[in-house]
């Protein structure tokens, strides 16, 4: 190793010396850290998303890998955020794809002390059943001799994170079952 | 802004850049303070106060913007002489019913009007006509009924009486002149705290930053909705904001910043108990109630809402299909009305009460994000079944188990009998959907990855439980059924290749039909063309156009580097792709831009249309100089200077004479909690602030003013957002990252109160309310600001609102503190503002935390009557 390649692996000399005074990009590189791509570099696919958490909208770009979700940033084309994502918006990979996801379905029994397991399919039936039941049990025809085609004991909270899709297939739902106590966190 | 809006803050910096002024008003100082030019702190829960000081000093100084106030306000309109203002009666407006705590708002009208109140309120006059029944008008007002203006103004019918000299002494302009003249600089320094020279210098940089060259905008929050009086906040914004001539108009407006991806898009397309897609009342009980009297009662004659009955009949068709026919009223009867408020909090006295005994809690975390959460736990607690699908396993689900009450041993698990469904729900990133962000935009979000295990979308969820219970229930004969068994619900859907046998339902097949369809079944593009006789169907009138020529208008993605400022074809922007509202007033009268500098759309006298950077929010072909027949109706009897089109007057109202609950103009009251006596008014609270349907041993009020009692909680506290934590915190507090960013709960104070109080920096304190007892720890800070209030010191204590007893960063929640005293418009909660003790130290753990709470009860002399006076 001659002197010039010693001194030119020294990160301080090219922090000094190139364009990078700060030492936050090619100054600070090593031989290993240079062979590294990012995941995005080598992603299968881009998919066009917006952040989830606020309502400013910033737009982000989902780094797709294997069927997998390996990276998420700011979508530079958006007019609303040009790029950029606070904290929040920056962990958004690890929202979607970290520890604390969820997987499962779980169900407490009355007066149960802990979760157990149970099948999607059959707790999507028992919950059809309960809607069923607990509507038929709190259903008005009448108040104060007006009609009010009703039921009173069901009731939804939430909507503000969920898409308009999907805010219009709940208030569909439930005002054709007679449930009028439906609401989410814009009351809040 | 910059803590809870951090990407947009940096338009804000844009501006600053440029050389816009920046003026931070809060009670803390925070990082939007430090970027600020300005920052004001003032004691939380006095901003109309503060607000109504600056009124005054543009009324007092002829600063008004007085072409754009004559033209496009109600400034000139002659008021009733039965109208009595706060001036005539200490405080309070006339119609006030002290023993229904209501307003009957028959005077707040106009002159020589036809009375016909707002499509909040004309509900109301629907029981003067004949066949209508009385009913109580108080359970119509507390539905929410002003809440119906979301998309627009409330209605009125016939011709106003007009002083354009504005000298009139009944005119507008003049009973606001008279209203606000007592918010002079020296009672917004008593009240707020702000000393007068920072107030003047405010008053001066706003008045000369408006006018035809320069426009202003105001930016809130919740810090100004969640108030007894949070509706009056934003009114007083607005008629500050016409004075100014500040809407309609480029770099003006009143901007909400709302808090959730699609908070906005819950509210257009409403996951609300008032609500109908686009705005549409759901309808009240009324006997004989049908849709044509229903469209009678709710719609007026001008504007674009006298075009209800299509958006209604559209409705119906898009949920009720071939079923729906004019013979049966479209399945009007289908709808089920509504009997008073059933707002969340109504539901959890529900739900105590025994009467509500299922629950589906959607994405939302009530166990710690609603106001007294502890009523929301033990709500839970009284349920038979709750299902809750979410991420992780937050506080709403596990409480039964880990929460507080078990702790203390007021509740005990095995004693809870509700059965709990936890479903994992799917992330954004896997499906297809739209969001709609806090300025009205659709921006449509693609799926990348299939989700995993049983984690499923929304979409899934409420489409495969409707099919099972339309499943469950075929055959039946009982008639309750036929609006269930007649739902259109034959979504597309794929197959989903890592879940075999299951499937998705296609979102995109759910656009279209909120876009609506003519009647052979082709997109439609606008509002316009929808009918009222059954041939168009359409799930949201406001977002007719997002998918029209068959083209899902709301995932266009067109750099911004490749289009100018307005970014037209960058998603969809309900109404029609606008993107400023009521933007004819950014033109003159005769459709001239009032500034070069300020042009946004224009009369274009060759072409006959208008033209500009946006999309007007105008009939096209609308001449300036159009002046309506007098027997025409809809958008035809605006004349083409009345750009406020959703208004039955084509004008923006200053003055309000149908549409609020609580008056047709704000008034500083106290909070429910308050440390002082009202200094404007001998009225201390909002006289029709909702409380009464929620008093309950665990919802306690304290003394407040000048009460005996109210010395036990002498400091002011006020909630509020970091930008490392998401709402109630479950989106940020079980993940890693932002956990180990703010990894417990805190709570700010000055070092003043930490030395009055004995606090420590980073040690331990405990706050407490008539409500409950948290613990957190303690940042002693210069940011807050002790204030001087009519000659004493105050002190605040800063309580974000975002932990819990779950998640990776666990702490206590503060709305273990707050209270269920509601604004009457919005039902929306008073946690911005309330008194509370503090002192150091962990609180007790068991039995003793409730212990405490009620020594604290004890102290204050509070009994169930406490704090419920008018």
């Amino acid at each position: 190793m001659g002197v010039k390649t010693w001194i030119e692996g020294w990160p301080v000399y090219r922090q000094l010396t190139g364009g990078d005074p700060l030492g936050r990009a090619a100054a600070v590189k090593s031989r290993r850290s240079d062979t590294l791509a990012p995941r995005s570099a080598t992603a299968d696919k881009v998919v066009k998303s917006i952040c989830p958490f606020c309502a400013v909208g910033c737009g982000q770009n989902v780094f797709v890998k294997a069927d997998e979700v390996v990276q998420v940033e700011g979508d530079p084309d958006s007019p609303i955020s040009r790029g950029r994502l606070c904290p929040r918006g920056s962990s958004t990979l690890q929202l979607v794809t970290g520890s604390a996801r969820e997987y499962k379905v779980l169900h407490r029994r009355p007066h149960g002390t802990d979760w157990e397991e149970l099948d999607l399919d059959t707790a999507m039936d028992m919950i059809a059943d309960r809607v069923i039941a607990t509507r038929r049990e709190g259903w008005q025809w009448e108040e104060d001799d007006a009609r009010v085609r009703r039921t009173m004991g069901l009731a939804s909270l939430g909507g503000a994170t969920m898409d308009n899709e999907e805010n219009y297939l709940l208030k569909k739902l439930f005002t054709a079952l007679g449930a009028i106590q439906i609401e989410n966190q814009a009351r809040i | 802004m910059a803590e809870c809006h951090p990407v947009g803050f940096q338009w804000v910096m844009e501006a600053k850049a440029r050389g816009a002024t920046v003026i931070h008003v809060d009670p803390r100082f925070t990082r939007t303070s430090a970027l600020a030019d300005i920052h004001v702190p003032l004691r939380a829960g006095t901003d109309i106060a503060f607000l109504g000081g600056i009124i005054n000093y543009v009324l007092q100084h002829e600063k008004d913007f007085r072409e754009y106030v004559v033209a496009y306000t109600n400034a000139a309109t002659i008021l009733t002489e039965d109208y009595q203002d706060t001036e005539d009666l200490d405080g309070v407006f006339s119609g006030l019913d002290p023993e229904e705590r209501t307003y009957d708002f028959h005077t707040w009208q106009y002159e020589g009007m036809e009375v016909q109140a707002a499509s909040g309120q004309r509900d109301q006059e629907y029981a003067d006509q004949p066949g209508g029944r009385k009913r109580s008008t108080k359970s119509v007002r507390q539905a929410g009924r002003g809440e119906a203006h979301g998309s627009g103004g409330a209605a009125i019918s016939g011709q106003p009486q007009v002083d354009p000299t504005l000298q009139h002494p009944r005119c507008v302009y003049q009973v606001l002149k008279r209203h606000y003249a007592r918010y002079t600089p020296e009672i917004v320094e008593q009240i707020c705290g702000v000393p007068q020279d920072t107030f003047r210098r405010v008053c001066e940089h706003l008045t000369d930053n408006s006018g035809r060259d320069r426009t202003s905008a105001f930016v809130y929050s919740v810090g100004w909705t969640q108030h007894t009086v949070g509706v009056q906040y934003i009114r007083s914004a607005a008629v500050l904001q016409q004075l100014l001539g500040n809407m309609g108009r480029p770099g003006g407006g009143i901007v909400a910043l709302r808090g959730h991806a699609s908070i906005q898009g819950s509210t257009d397309i409403p996951t609300l108990f008032n609500l109908l897609p686009g705005y549409i009342p759901m309808p009240h009980a009324h006997a004989h109630l049908d849709l044509d009297s229903f469209i009678q009662g709710e719609s007026p004659r001008k504007g674009y809402w006298a075009e209800m009955r299509a958006y209604m009949v559209s409705l119906l068709k898009a949920w009720w299909g071939p079923a729906a026919t004019p013979e049966n009223d479209f399945c009007f009867d289908y709808l089920p009305r509504l009997t008073g408020s059933h707002s969340t909090y109504e539901t959890v006295m529900a739900q105590l009460a025994g009467d509500c005994k299922g629950y589906f809690l959607m994405g939302e975390n009530p166990a710690v994000g609603s106001a007294n959460a502890k009523m929301q736990r033990l709500g839970m607690a009284n349920l038979e079944w709750l299902v809750v699908r979410d991420f992780s396993l937050i506080e709403s689900a596990t409480w039964w188990k880990d929460g507080p009450e078990i702790e203390t041993g007021e509740l005990r698990t095995e004693d809870i009998g509700t059965e709990i469904f936890f479903l994992p729900a799917a992330a954004h990133t896997e499906k297809d959907g739209s969001f709609t962000n806090t300025q009205r935009l659709l921006q449509w979000h693609h799926q990348a990855v299939e989700p995993s295990g049983d984690a499923r979308s929304d979409l899934w969820f409420v489409y495969h439980l409707g099919r099972k219970i339309r499943e469950k229930l075929a055959g039946s004969v009982d008639r309750a059924d036929r609006p269930i068994l007649d739902l259109t619900w034959d979504y597309p859907t794929r197959p989903m290749p890592s879940h075999p046998g299951d499937a998705e339902p296609d979102a995109e097949a759910v656009l279209a039909e909120i876009n609506g369809w003519d009647a052979e079944g082709g997109p439609l593009s606008s509002y316009e063309q929808l009918n009222d006789d059954g041939s168009t169907a359409c799930g949201c009138w406001i977002y007719c156009g997002v998918y029209s020529d068959g083209v899902n208008q709301a995932s266009r993605r067109k750099p911004s580097t490749e289009q100018d400022y307005t970014a037209l074809e960058w998603g969809w922007a309900w109404p029609a792709n606008r993107r400023v509202l009521y933007n004819r007033a950014s033109a003159d009268p005769d459709g001239r831009p009032w500034s070069r500098r300020k042009a946004l759309i224009w009369w274009d006298g060759e072409k006959a249309l208008w033209t500009g950077h946006d999309i007007a929010d105008f009939t096209a072909a609308k001449s300036p100089w159009y002046r309506p027949p007098t027997d025409a109706t809809g958008a035809e009897a605006l004349s083409g200077v009345d750009p406020f089109v959703m208004q039955a007057d084509g004008k923006s109202w200053l003055f309000v004479p149908a549409g609020l609950i609580d008056g047709p103009l704000p008034a500083h009251y106290e909070p429910q909690e308050s440390p002082v006596p009202n200094l404007l008014y001998s009225q201390q609270r909002n006289p029709v602030r909702q409380i009464v349907s929620m008093v309950h041993p665990n919802d306690r009020f304290q003394p407040s003013g000048g009460q005996p009692g109210a010395e036990v909680f002498p400091y002011t506290m006020s909630t509020y957002r970091i930008a490392e934590h998401h709402t109630a915190g479950g989106m940020s507090r079980y993940q890693p990252y932002l956990s180990e960013l703010a990894p417990e709960m805190f709570c700010e104070v000055s070092p003043e109160l930490a030395a009055e109080r004995g606090l420590e920096h980073a040690g331990w304190a405990t706050i407490v309310t008539a409500r409950n007892a948290i613990e957190a720890r303690v940042l002693v800070t210069e940011r807050m600001t002790p204030l001087t209030i009519d000659g004493r010191v105050l002190h605040h204590v800063g309580l974000p609102y975002h932990w819990g007893h779950g998640g990776l960063a666990p702490g206590d929640a503060v709305n273990d503190l707050t209270h269920l005293s509601l604004d009457p418009n919005s039902h929306i909660q008073e946690v911005k503002v309330g008194q509370c003790d503090i002192r150091p130290g962990r609180r007790p753990r068991g039995p003793a935390r409730v212990e405490l709470v009620k020594e604290y009860q004890r102290r204050a002399g509070i009994t169930e009557k406490t704090g419920t006076e008018i």
